[in-house]
């Protein structure tokens, strides 16, 4: 096995040549056999995943064939359309930039999510920014949620969310990925084209998805591969320094906000170990040597794996009939 | 068992039958049944369970507190409730 390590951890270790030759061959035998499109529409954000799955369409299909969509709204950081912008040049790929704030406003997805922040913070305006971030699963709690906002001045404030106010900013913000993914049906209708989804491993283990929104898709060519995995395979493709070095952000709200503080209970990095740890019944202790923390806390993020996936299972769910219906 | 515990039993326990199991047969739910290991409540239903015990008995639940050995069983959470209480 010729191997590249990327700086990964030796039980994340792959042939990159041969993994990429892997997927490729099935998205196009999954394209031509189960979907029957003729190409891939892509949404991208600029972050590493949705780089790596444009160009591993653009591997399978070659450029003409793949479809890019850059989606901002009010709270994207420019950062994000600048990187997709980059990526559809360097792939050489069509695309197309349709902001979405205007459908967003309409449906009233600012509103109702500043109307739930002001349950808790009355003083709370557009003009502030705003976040919410996780807690309690790395401490043994329930996982809960806290909102923090920001206002003009820079002065930062965090409070509990109630469970109401929080599913509401949820529900609101939840708007975002299924507005974007109308849009990417829309191209893939016009096109005869399937659409990508993009989720890694821990993503898709864990549940950190939309239903009917980022989770909806034809094909998703990366949902095996731990985010480690994805970050040495864009730099084993060789897309751009900037995409390869960006850090993983939801790019959902208008503080900047990190997956982990917002979903996973430790850094991807090390979340990635957790996860694979998990997956190959390795104890608690074992966890907690190889990524540097204590017993303790690597029980707790094995409590927290199992919570989520508890929880989210709902999300993978096909609709559930009565009975099944024979086609 | 005092009558206001007795209530309450019976208020938590028909709160968890109706909204989780659709059901008003008591046999379907055991005070020690843990709600995460049956699979009756997951963690988003322990946040209604915590929303739920503000709402009707006016306890407030603190983040360090927030542990299954708090909430996560009938026998659990009178337990719990007492400690509040008392």
């Amino acid at each position: 096995m010729t191997t590249n390590n990327y700086g990964l951890d030796p039980v994340l270790e792959m042939d990159f040549d041969q993994e990429v030759e892997r997927i490729t061959t099935r998205m196009r035998e999954i394209l031509s056999q189960n979907l029957h499109r003729r190409g891939f529409v892509i949404a991208m954000s600029g972050g590493i995943d949705s780089s790596v799955c444009a160009a591993l369409a653009v591997k399978a299909l070659g450029p003409k064939k793949v479809f890019g969509l850059l989606m901002p709204e009010k709270d994207s950081s420019s950062i994000s359309g600048d990187l997709g912008s980059l990526l559809a040049d360097h792939l050489g790929i069509e695309y197309t930039v349709d902001n979405i704030a205007a459908p967003l406003e309409a449906i009233g997805c600012y509103k109702w999510r500043d109307d739930a922040i002001r349950q808790v913070f009355p003083d709370y305006s557009t003009e502030w920014k705003n976040k919410i971030i996780i807690a309690g699963g790395i401490d043994g709690q329930i996982n809960h949620y806290k909102v923090v906002i920001e206002n003009p001045a820079g002065e930062r404030f965090e409070e509990v969310l109630p469970l109401k106010a929080y599913l509401t900013i949820v529900a609101a913000t939840n708007h975002k990925q299924r507005i974007r993914k109308t849009l990417e049906y829309f191209h893939a209708d016009r096109l005869n084209y399937a659409v990508i989804g993009t989720p890694n491993r821990l993503e898709y283990d864990q549940g950190f998805f939309v239903k009917n929104g980022d989770g909806s898709a034809d094909i998703k060519p990366i949902s095996h591969l731990y985010k480690s995995q994805v970050y040495a395979m864009a730099k084993h493709l060789g897309l751009p320094d900037p995409i390869c070095n960006s850090t993983p952000t939801t790019d959902t709200y208008s503080l900047e906000q990190g997956q982990d503080e917002f979903y996973f209970a430790l850094p991807y990095r090390k979340m990635d170990i957790a996860l694979w740890c998990y997956n190959h019944a390795k104890s608690a202790s074992e966890l907690a040597d190889k990524i540097g923390i204590a017993e303790k806390q690597a029980a707790y993020v094995y409590q927290d794996i199992k919570a989520k996936r508890k929880t989210t299972k709902y999300l993978h769910l096909e609709p559930q009939m009565i009975e099944k219906v024979e086609l | 068992m005092t009558a206001v515990a007795t209530n309450q039993e019976s208020l938590l326990r028909n709160f968890i039958l109706e909204n989780y199991l659709f059901t008003d047969d008591q046999s379907k739910l055991n005070n020690a049944d843990s709600f995460l290991d049956t699979g009756i409540l997951d963690s988003m239903g322990i946040l209604e369970l915590i929303y739920f015990l503000d709402e009707e008995l006016s306890i407030k639940v603190e983040s360090n507190e927030m542990i299954p050995a708090n909430l996560d069983s009938i026998d659990n959470l009178l337990a719990f409730i007492a400690k509040k209480q008392a």
